[in-house]
């Protein structure tokens, strides 16, 4: 147990390395969520508070949506084909999709935090329940990478990576994806907190389930 | 007889299910009238492509085990015969809603789970074309199936009873409760279960064969 912790440090640090290396895809990916919104505010040209509480919390989510199919894509396709062929003999393919699924999290942790600040900067913050909006994203990041990471997986694989990930992800990511506005949307109203429970327990058991199968299904894929 | 009388067993209880359906006496409700008919359609549609499906995923999970080309074969076209299902399920559901909710599409969350579902199932058709090697397609597309079957499963069964829905058996209602169906009305709609997955078996055998053949030519 202990030896395997350590090796997913390893490899955690491995993509921190490999992140900071290549400084540019990261600031690619914090601008990208960051013009994302500006792009928006100037479509909408809504001076703040004007949009409606619907409007303004999908708009969000839409463009993290976004964000996040953009910046998993990349978790697999960023090093050369010989170079995972290493990895895998260093580590067990579980260690590997699960510090790849962490380090996503991570990612999109800082790039939801980001978005939301920049996007409650030039649209206004209607939210009622700052705690819970929060809660929200945490579980929104948590639940993005661990089904993205896995269809990226897979679509790397693949002739043209760049469509099937949006094709593949988009259904797989939706049931999740609603729940997420629904639980934003409470917060937003400020409703009691006692009306979204149930939300966020079926959040976390779609992430157990999606988990679980990329667990078990990871080691099928970088065999071939 | 032999090892074919389950598809005469099919065409026997279609038979029976069709002269029932357009036939049959059926109790009249309020609102549904004689649309209740479509129930012995409708509703046997999605369990057959559920079991459909399921078969697929299991199907799926054999060839990642002991990677059989043939199993991939099996996956591929129960996925076919279940999207098929699918849109035959969207087609009657929409006339069946045209006539007691007023309009063909609803906003309502079981029908948009579905059309999700066959996002999914399309996507991963797409996938097996966008390969050249063809263990690598089977491998990778296995993979895929069995991961959006784990997704669509929460899609069909969890979300749609969370949110209010115009179906029975959602937003707290019991599905299939006694109020909706009497003995008379189980008495077709059961057998119409497995007449319609009996033929979507039916279906996908003569394809899986036409593949065989297909495949043994080629070589």
């Amino acid at each position: 147990m202990g030896e395997s912790v350590r090796q997913m440090g390893a490899l955690m640090r491995k993509e921190f390395l490999l992140e900071w290396r290549q400084r540019y895809a990261l600031n690619g990916m914090l601008l990208y969520i960051v013009s994302a919104v500006f792009v928006c505010y100037l479509s909408f040209n809504a001076r703040r508070g004007q949009l409606t509480p619907i409007v303004w919390n999908t708009l969000f989510w839409i463009i993290l949506l976004f964000t996040a199919i953009n910046a998993i894509a990349k978790s697999f396709v960023q090093e050369r084909a010989s170079r995972q062929l290493y990895y895998y003999t260093l580590a067990s393919p579980q260690q590997i999709i699960l510090s790849k699924i962490l380090y996503n999290t991570l990612l999109m942790l800082v790039l939801a935090f980001l978005g939301f600040g920049v996007y409650a900067f030039v649209l206004g913050n209607p939210v009622g329940d700052m705690p819970l909006y929060l809660l929200t994203l945490v579980l929104g990041a948590i639940g993005f990478s661990s089904s993205l990471t896995l269809v990226s997986g897979i679509a790397s694989k693949a002739e043209n990576p760049a469509t099937l990930m949006a094709v593949m992800s988009f259904p797989v990511i939706l049931p999740l994806l609603l729940m997420l506005l629904k639980i934003a949307k409470n917060a937003l109203d400020g409703l009691d907190r006692s009306v979204s429970w149930s939300e966020v327990g079926t959040v976390l058991a779609i992430d157990a389930i999606v988990l679980t199968v990329s667990w078990l299904l990871f080691p099928f894929l970088w065999r071939s | 007889m032999n090892k074919n009388w389950w598809k005469a067993l099919a065409v026997l209880i279609l038979t029976y299910v069709i002269l029932q359906g357009m036939l049959g006496v059926v109790p009249r409700q309020p609102i549904l009238n004689e649309s209740i008919r479509n129930v012995y359609f409708h509703v046997p549609l999605w369990f057959g492509m559920i079991t459909l499906l399921l078969t697929s995923a299991v199907y799926s999970i054999r060839y990642l085990r002991n990677g059989r080309f043939d199993d991939d074969v099996v996956a591929v076209e129960f996925a076919n015969t279940g999207i098929l299902f699918g849109i035959l399920g969207c087609a009657t559901g929409s006339i069946w809603a045209n006539f007691t909710w007023g309009e063909p599409w609803p906003n309502d969350p079981k029908l948009n789970s579905v059309a999700i579902a066959m996002l999914m199932y399309l996507a991963y058709m797409i996938l097996r074309g966008s390969f050249d090697d063809e263990q690598r397609r089977a491998r990778i597309s296995a993979v895929y199936n069995i991961f959006a079957f784990a997704v669509f499963i929460p899609l069909i069964f969890i979300v749609p009873r969370l949110t209010d829905s115009l179906h029975p058996g959602n937003g707290g209602n019991p599905a299939f409760g006694k109020y909706d169906m009497d003995n008379k009305l189980r008495m077709v709609f059961y057998p119409a279960i497995i007449g319609f997955t009996l033929l979507g078996v039916w279906i996908t055998q003569l394809r899986v064969r036409y593949r065989r053949i297909k495949a043994a030519l080629d070589e």
